[in-house]
């Protein structure tokens, strides 16, 4: 073994399943798992959306005129499709935020529990997706 | 005060894992409040939509919900980038932005509320 190899340990290679494609296809998560990892992704989403409903919401306030042409490109089908990603994301966030104050005052932190807690959170905010979608946007 | 304590890190104790739950409460308080209104008087006009915002009730929650956004915001993102980006320079970079950011949806949401 040479000097240098003797100084600096080889570094250690990642354990096998630590990559994305691993993760996408190969693991299967529990649904409480996919729960939580949505509840991080639909929160970056309605981040990065932020300033885009917020000018919507400028623009709706500024004059009539302004309204009534916020009020048509609402209605363009990809923005109507966006603004339906983004109502799931925020139920979809509401739902598992309210599992999760009821896991940290410790109610339903038996896995079964937690499990069951999890399909409902989904099922829910699915629900709620639809019917926010229709009552809203269609 | 603990040396393994970093610049980039969270903010340490309970002060933000309590915010992160009092903000989202405020939030779902005023997304109840505010679907039950948008649902019982869609199809909304705009002199309907203006009236709603011209009330001082409305622009104080709006308010108070965007300032509740923009902590739970900057917590969230900041665990986010705490967790993904390992990097420090560029993380507090990132970090920064997110802070101006949220910091700017508080002043734009005043600049749209009183106008």
């Amino acid at each position: 073994m040479s000097e240098a190899a003797l100084k600096t340990p080889a570094r250690k290679a990642r354990p096998k399943y630590m990559n994305l494609s691993a993760l996408l296809f190969e693991i299967r998560m529990p649904v409480s798992a996919r729960l939580s990892i949505l509840h991080r992704v639909s929160g970056a989403l309605m981040f990065a959306a932020l300033v885009w409903l917020l000018w919507m919401l400028d623009r709706s306030l500024s004059s009539e005129a302004a309204f009534e042409k916020i009020k048509h490109y609402a209605g363009l089908w990809p923005v109507k499709l966006a603004l339906l990603g983004l109502v799931w994301a925020y139920c979809h966030h509401f739902c598992a935020g309210i599992r999760h104050i009821f896991l940290d005052l410790e109610k339903g932190i038996e896995k079964e529990t937690a499990l069951l807690t999890s399909w409902i959170s989904f099922a829910v905010s699915l629900l709620l997706t639809a019917l926010l979608g229709w009552k809203l946007l269609w | 005060m603990s040396s393994r304590r970093i610049v980039t890190g969270a903010h340490y104790g309970l002060r933000d894992w309590l915010a992160q739950r009092v903000t989202a409460v405020i939030m779902a308080v005023y997304t109840v409040i505010a679907a039950f209104v948008l649902i019982s008087r869609e199809p909304i006009s705009y002199q309907a939509w203006r009236d709603l915002f011209s009330q001082g009730w409305v622009r104080v929650a709006t308010l108070l919900f965007m300032a509740s956004l923009a902590w739970h915001a900057w917590v969230g993102m900041r665990n986010i980038l705490m967790d993904y980006v390992k990097p420090e320079g560029l993380r507090l970079s990132l970090q920064i932005l997110v802070l101006l950011a949220v910091a700017s949806y508080v002043g734009w949401t005043i600049q749209i509320l009183w106008r």
